[in-house]
């Protein structure tokens, strides 16, 4: 969670992202920062996260992209 | 078949006739008849292509199900022998077999559109080398060019690569697929439909409902109201300013670019309201195109309410996996290693994005024209992209200018300026005589002119621009009215004001529209993409 966090932090200083409840509907991620922040999930967490996983329900908030590296690392 | 022409007009209403009269369980068929008799009147040679593009895309799809459901057997059969790190072997081999199947779709399928769209502009390309390196020009072939291929040629390769994403399952049923591939309102110009928001709704059987059809209804004559009184009117001025740029320079340019967001705006919208509206009629939802484009306020705004379902398509199916495929991710460590996070980061997905944005460009067109008026939105958006942090301190510094609606109104404007500028390269289509006409917007001081004759000197009328206005004003007041839930859904259920409205829009499209004598009865701008 701390190093997904750290990750998003650095991609948006200005946002509290413990407290949006949808990153992609509210504006705050979009298709280039989704692109930036996978790449960076691919290098720290060691998984790989294939183009069909880039949909908005797996980056509404911290929990569900936690969910998807989970859900990809068990795969 | 034009959706402007009398028999189109005619051609609808004995589908819809049909399509309510057979007994449910053929209603497909009858959508799939009526799909397969407009396209081959719309040109019967243009059939052979688009059997081609479904037949291919029936048998790939297919083995790639067989493959999936085969893998899938496999595992759950193994379950117990395999752990963890075997599945995942299997998978990936697995997905690598899918992977080379979709790749020949893939090349079998848009290969046909690249050969037919692409080979006179990139044999006139090789020809210009040749011929600047002393050699002799190329003979250009006249190649066929079948309506609508890249829509539906898209529209099936997206469906192509959700099978091999297991996003969808394969329809066994070729008819059904080639139903879901033709289908005839959306053949010429779009909305690129997804397979599971369209398939199951064309098979499904769908009982009349006035309410569904009277919205549809009203919402295919609101499609004519934009497309005969604000794009065709627009359309009489632009034919001329396009075809004599050198006497048409300075102020010219600048009224150039309102009247040709008029006219496409009037021109694909509505060509999509008809669409989306004849679908409505038969209680088919399409998915929207469009969401009051001209109301953006950024470049990324305007491109996520202008053809959405096209964009949607390039993120989907080339910006992310481009961006998230094993080159780029090792370029992207590469270059975060050589250049530092903040380069090294941005670097793969700009490449990305310029690359998707050249693709874009192409797909409206083999041209020059095209590719840089993709390049150029490229450009506008990796820059504003790049300006945010500069963004962010100016709202802070001035907060309440940043919130005002004076702003709001300063960047939409701005936003319309900017993309109705570049789209003028969709005009001249020649690179240097727009980049010259867009020089002289501030080289020749030409703006009094206007008001001694010029504004009536090539070939619209002060009625005309009258149409145009008075058009382009009631659309907005009407859009903005709809924001939330679109008028026609509420006037739907008031029979006497719907039937005013009809009686109201359709006299209107009678007394201004621009056809008949005298007028170029005008194709739809998108179909010839």
């Amino acid at each position: 969670m701390e190093q997904l966090l750290e990750i998003l932090n650095q991609l948006h200083p200005d946002v509290d992202f413990t407290s949006v409840d949808d990153l992609y509907e509210e504006g705050v991620l979009d298709s280039l920062d989704m692109v930036r922040l996978v790449t960076e999930i691919s290098q720290t967490f060691d998984v790989t996260v294939p183009p069909e996983e880039l949909v908005p329900e797996n980056f509404q908030n911290v929990k569900t992209i936690l969910a998807m590296i989970e859900r990809l690392d068990e795969e | 078949m034009l959706f402007t022409t009398g028999s189109f007009v005619l051609f609808a209403s004995l589908t819809l006739l049909l399509y309510f009269t057979v007994p449910s369980r053929l209603q497909w068929w009858v959508l799939l008849g009526a799909s397969l008799v407009f396209y081959a009147l719309s040109g019967a040679e243009y059939l052979v292509f688009i059997l081609y593009t479904a037949t291919l895309t029936y048998v790939i799809s297919r083995l790639l199900q067989k493959k999936a459901d085969a893998e899938d057997s496999y595992v759950d059969a193994h379950r117990e022998e395999m752990d963890k790190a075997q599945r995942k072997a299997y998978r990936a081999d697995g997905k690598k077999k899918r992977f080379r199947l979709l790749v020949l779709g893939l090349i079998l399928g848009l290969g046909m559109l690249a050969v037919l769209k692409y080979t006179a502009f990139v044999l006139g390309v090789a020809s210009d080398i040749a011929v600047s390196f002393g050699g002799e020009g190329l003979a250009i072939p006249s190649l066929l060019l079948p309506l609508g291929i890249s829509f539906y040629t898209f529209q099936s390769m997206g469906y192509l690569i959700d099978v091999y994403r297991k996003k969808a399952r394969a329809e066994t049923h070729y008819g059904k697929l080639l139903l879901f591939v033709s289908f005839f309102p959306q053949l010429l110009q779009g909305p690129i439909s997804r397979f599971d928001s369209l398939h199951e709704q064309l098979i499904t059987p769908h009982r009349f409902d006035g309410s569904s059809f009277r919205a549809g209804f009203l919402r295919v004559m609101w499609g004519y109201f934009k497309k005969l009184l604000m794009a065709d009117t627009a359309m009489i001025g632009i034919k001329l300013l396009i075809e004599s740029p050198e006497q048409y320079r300075g102020i010219y340019v600048f009224l150039l670019i309102l009247l040709y967001s008029a006219q496409i705006y009037g021109d694909f919208t509505g060509g999509i309201d008809i669409t989306i509206g004849l679908s409505e009629m038969m209680g088919i939802k399409l998915t929207e195109n469009f969401n009051r484009p001209f109301s953006s306020k950024s470049t990324k705004e305007y491109w996520n309410r202008w053809h959405i379902t096209m964009g949607a398509w390039f993120t989907d199916y080339v910006f992310y996996p481009l961006s998230v495929c094993r080159p780029m991710q090792r370029f992207s460590s590469f270059s975060v290693k050589r250049m530092g996070r903040a380069i090294g980061l941005r670097l793969p997905v700009y490449l990305a994005t310029v690359v998707t944005w050249f693709l874009t460009g192409l797909w409206h067109g083999a041209g020059w024209n095209f590719i840089v008026w993709g390049l150029l939105n490229c450009l506008v958006i990796l820059v504003s992209r790049e300006l945010e942090p500069l963004y962010r301190v100016f709202h802070k510094r001035f907060p309440r200018l940043g919130s005002s609606g004076v702003w709001g109104a300063w960047c939409a404007v701005r936003t319309f300026l900017l993309m109705g500028l570049i789209r003028s390269l969709d005009c001249y289509r020649d690179v240097p005589t727009t980049f010259s006409q867009w020089a002289s917007m501030v080289t020749v001081p030409n703006i009094g002119e206007l008001f001694s004759g010029g504004l009536i000197s090539f070939g619209l009328s002060f009625f005309d621009y009258g149409v145009i206005l008075a058009s382009a004003v009631t659309v907005f007041f009407v859009s903005r009215a709809g924001k939330d839930v679109p008028l026609r859904h509420r006037i739907a259920d008031k029979p006497v004001l719907w039937c005013a409205l009809v009686a109201l829009l359709f006299s209107v499209v009678l007394i201004f529209g621009a056809y008949g004598i005298g007028y170029d009865a005008s194709q739809f701008i998108y179909s010839q993409f």
